[in-house]
């Protein structure tokens, strides 16, 4: 199977080259880029399901020429579990590409987009069979690179170019701290094989040092509030099947990493589990709190992937606390929940992306201020988007709805349900999480309300089209997977389970399940329930309807008799007051003029909230570093005849020293 | 099965005497006689029978919005258990799927309330969610406070009333619950002190001016539908302060009167107090936050 899966690997790595071939605006080169993209996508999906039947143990092991490494790929459960995502989503990016990024249409960058489409995907599936840290981060370095090239995609925009170059320099910051990792471990252990390290091999101050890298390197790349700066504009910026494979798939390369290197430590302390439940908690409720803020769709989607982070980030740190307390029903609940979103995260936020690209195609802004009442003329979007908002925001009967049902009940058992250990951090862990669930909802109706429902707000919107097949068909799969797994779950869960055990090991898991200890069977019920009560309820009032439904006239505005478009209330009016409420983290900019004298002219409002870590924090320290480093000008002084004295001065000092 | 049968019978026909009842208290403060107690019955039969104009702003979304409203809260109150001792639908983790089918009404209400395009409406969304996002942990404080007592994650088993938890930290933290999911009731389904159902300033309204543009059986499903989420906030409320019983008609008797106290409760607050400026709702929300997770202190120490 392993041979399989490493063939799907290169097929699609491969699959850009053939279209550098063609001419520039041949559509011949991206329908076969698309074709070997799809078939290494389908092969590498059943190769990973066939890989996981019982008995089967797949890995291959390879002699390699590197020092210290390895060509040693393994077929495990946490490997599998990501691997499903990367294909699928790389598979469904790659065909929306067909009419999202028709080669005709960009000639300068369609090939290059396609090419490094293809590289990242290999790169990312390596990466999560690799078991050799050379390896890993050789395939990190594929990851991080070609990602690089597909955010710069439209490089002759100067926002592009920054954010571009702002991912670059934190996936670079990443890759540093994961050097520093493996060579911890390779001193500590004397190899770089990512294997389980035994009890007491790891002195503490080592162990704790490994995990604190662990949690910057790959929190960086999972973009863990503070550790986010690189995200929201990078996912702005790139082309919208790419937003949709940052956010639901690259960024999970950073919780894959996190969740492997602590299988990997033994026996953590408390704290370990505490820190991640903390950086959760303050990436979900943050995360979300900044998306209420934003204007720009995309930017917005990118914060609440900080939010769903956050939320994966909660379950892994109950997993842990769990591992360290020995009560293993929340490690199963824990990192089964945070697995499951995972899975769920990658479903709906590309489909939300995805969605979003079909809007930004038809009226060419991402404004959300700008649009409105697009559920008219683009139907189909908006419906996906729709599915794909109430996913996101953790509503029954779809699939958000599950996993952070069960981050929930791991959590309410730290109370000490069903166990006799308990631990008070985890309770107040939960408020947080409703606190994220109810900002979400409030963030959605805001942003589906602006861009889909109302009446038109600019001229961007009069022409706006529905997107072609190519485009709808991939939306389409992800909507139906969102409600596989909302109205189902107990599809999931043995695969869950295989993952947990690998996690754990399956010596301390003694034979629990996610399906003994979460209500799975239910929820499939009430879902079901829930859709029974909705179609009676729309019988209903079709029935009531009938024949009774007066000529339609304009909106009833309260008296007034000539409502417009403009006196609409926008998405920054919506926002408003949560954005005060969170006012001590937003640091909102409002440019709000004051009308005076007796006729003042016309004046415009506008307001922005800036990503507070980014704008306040970084930027002001990156300037103080430049400042710092052109005292260094007074040696550095760039002409040939001082660096000649230099030498000179050198030499004389080594002459008589002594 | 006679326990399932008598909670659908009273789900169906109290919520709206709960509406009787307050506007009945509101007009005995005010020395009116007011309109007779089963008037809420005779608007919804009324509405219902009535046609319906459509703006032609709204998509489908517009129509969606009173159907889920009504059948995530119908759904709802499935899961709570009422006068006998479990719910038609009991569960490890129902607790969850019951704040979370309040959230799916809210969001489509809220869409509804979008998708006319009108400002006014777009207000009252916008403060119906801020204001959720407040009430919303008040609610999970407390339902933590009630897993600790009771051990349990179904509110079949968590709502047991004060008795069971006969130490006196337990008493202590259920009362502070008590108060903060009072205050909760109140928010939700936009009463005074938090919103004047009787206002006719769209301006500073909340829930009514959401559904504005509504009409005909849509509307009367909205006010079915909110009846009924005063039902369940009512019946959280009940179950929290009263004991349960063994015997099951006391049981019943005793969760309807409770039902028709707390109407009368909040009656006689419409009647006694004044509506919060919009600005200072949040404070008295994050009170209601404060007091519940005193609460989990207490029990959780």
């Amino acid at each position: 199977m392993m041979a399989l899966l490493l063939i799907a690997v290169v097929l699609i790595g491969a699959s850009g080259a053939p279209g550098l071939l063609f001419e520039r605006r041949s559509t011949f080169g991206q329908w076969l880029t698309t074709c070997l993209a799809v078939a290494g996508g389908s092969l590498g999906l059943a190769a990973t399901a066939l890989g996981l039947r019982p008995g089967e143990a797949p890995e291959i092991r390879a002699p390699w020429a590197i020092p210290g490494g390895e060509f040693h790929v393994a077929l495990d459960g946490i490997s599998a579990v990501f691997l499903l995502p990367i294909f699928l989503v790389s598979l469904l990016g790659s065909v929306y590409g067909l009419g999202y990024w028709k080669q005709a249409e960009h000639p300068d960058n369609g090939r290059q987009l396609r090419l490094f489409y293809g590289l990242l995907t290999a790169g990312m599936a390596l990466l999560v069979i690799a078991r050799n840290a050379i390896l890993f981060l050789a395939a990190w370095e594929v990851m991080a690179l070609a990602a690089f090239f597909l955010v710069a995609t439209e490089d002759q925009e100067e926002a592009v170019r920054a954010a571009a170059w702002l991912y670059l320099a934190a996936a670079h910051a990443a890759t540093l701290c994961l050097f520093a990792l493996f060579a911890l471990l390779r001193s500590a252990t004397g190899s770089y094989a990512l294997s389980v390290i035994g009890d007491g091999v790891l002195a503490p101050g080592i162990a704790t040092a490994v995990f604190i890298l662990a949690v910057v390197g790959f929190g960086l790349k999972a973009g863990i509030m503070p550790l986010h700066i690189w995200l929201p504009s990078s996912h702005a910026n790139a082309p919208s099947h790419v937003s949709a494979l940052l956010s639901g798939v690259i960024i999970k390369m950073g919780i894959y990493g996190l969740v492997r290197i602590c299988s990997l430590l033994p026996a953590p302390p408390v704290w370990w589990g505490g820190l991640l439940l903390a950086l959760g908690v303050i990436s979900g409720v943050l995360g979300v709190a900044f998306a209420v803020g934003q204007h720009d769709l995309k930017r917005l989607l990118a914060y609440h992937s900080i939010e769903n982070i956050g939320i994966i980030v909660m379950g892994l740190g109950l997993a842990m606390v769990g591992r360290s307390l020995g009560r293993v029903d929340w490690v199963v609940l824990g990192l089964g929940g945070a697995l499951l979103h995972v899975w769920n995260h990658a479903l709906f936020k590309s489909l939300l992306f995805l969605s979003a690209g079909s809007v930004i195609h038809a009226v060419h802004t991402r404004e959300i201020d700008q649009l409105g009442g697009l559920a008219k003329a683009m139907p189909r979007t908006s419906l996906c988007f729709l599915i794909g908002a109430v996913a996101i925001c953790g509503l029954p009967p779809l699939n958000g709805f599950v996993s952070e049902l069960l981050i929930y009940l791991g959590l309410f058992r730290t109370l000490g349900i069903g166990g006799e250990v308990s631990w008070a951090g985890g309770a107040f862990a939960v408020p947080a999480l409703a606190l994220i669930g109810t900002l979400a909802v409030a963030c959605f109706v805001k942003v589906y309300g602006a861009v889909f429902l109302g009446m038109a707000r600019s001229e961007h919107v009069r022409d706006a089209h529905e997107s072609g097949l190519t485009m709808i068909a991939p939306m389409a799969v992800l909507a139906f997977f969102c409600f596989l797994l909302g109205l189902a779950p107990a599809l999931a869960a043995p695969m869950l389970d295989r993952a947990i055990g690998a996690w754990a090991g399956p010596s301390i898991l003694s034979g629990m399940s996610l399906s003994a200890l979460a209500p799975l069977g239910w929820i499939s019920a009430a879902g079901v329930l829930l859709v029974a009560f909705l179609l009676c309820g729309a019988i209903l009032l079709r029935g009531l309807l009938r024949g009774r439904v007066a000529e339609p006239t304009g909106t009833w505005d309260c008296g007034y008799a000539a409502p417009s478009p403009r006196m609409q209330y926008t998405a920054s009016s919506f926002a408003q007051m949560l954005v005060g409420l969170f006012s001590w983290a937003l640091w909102a900019r409002t440019h709000a003029p004051r009308a005076q004298g007796f006729f003042p002219g016309p004046t415009h409002f506008h307001s922005e909230v800036p990503d507070t870590v980014l704008d306040r924090g970084v930027h002001p320290a990156a300037h103080w570093l430049a400042w710092l480093a052109s005292w260094s000008r007074l040696v550095q002084q760039g002409s040939i005849q001082v660096y000649l004295v230099y030498i000179f001065v050198v030499l004389v000092v080594l002459l008589f020293w002594r | 099965m006679a326990s399932t049968v008598i909670h659908l019978v009273l789900v169906a026909l109290l919520p709206l005497l709960l509406l009787g009842v307050i506007g009945k208290t509101k007009a005995l403060f005010a020395g009116r006689v007011g309109s007779p107690l089963l008037q809420p019955y005779h608007d919804l039969i009324k509405l219902l029978r009535k046609g319906s104009v459509f703006s032609t702003t709204t998509t489908w979304v517009f129509r969606a919005g009173p159907v889920v409203g009504l059948a995530a809260t119908a759904l709802a109150t499935l899961l709570l258990p009422c006068g006998s001792r479990s719910a038609p639908i009991a569960f490890t983790g129902d607790l969850i799927l019951f704040a979370y089918l309040l959230g799916l009404a809210r969001f489509f209400t809220a869409l509804a309330a979008l998708d006319t395009g009108s400002s006014f409406e777009g207000m009252g969304a916008a403060r119906e969610v801020t204001f959720a996002c407040l009430a919303e942990p008040a609610l999970f404080f407390g339902l933590l406070v009630t897993a600790k007592l009771s051990g349990h994650l179904s509110l079949s088993t968590m709502l047991v009333g004060p008795l069971p938890h006969g130490s006196q930290l337990g008493m202590a933290a259920l009362v502070l619950v008590l108060v903060s999911w009072l205050i909760v009731l109140l928010a939700e389904n936009a009463r005074i002190p938090f919103d004047d159902p009787n206002t006719h300033l769209e301006l500073t309204m909340i829930h009514e001016v959401m559904v504005l543009d509504h009409s005909g059986p849509a509307l009367g499903m909205i006010l079915y539908g909110a009846a009924l989420k005063l039902f369940v906030f009512a019946a959280l409320v009940v179950r929290l302060a009263l004991p349960a019983t063994d015997n099951v008609w006391a049981g019943w008797g005793m969760f309807t009167a409770g039902l028709l106290v707390v109407a009368v409760l909040v009656g006689v607050v419409e009647s006694v107090m004044a509506r919060l400026p919009l600005v200072h709702i949040p404070r008295l929300l994050v009170a209601a936050c404060v007091l519940s997770a005193l609460g989990l202190t207490l029990v959780v120490s």
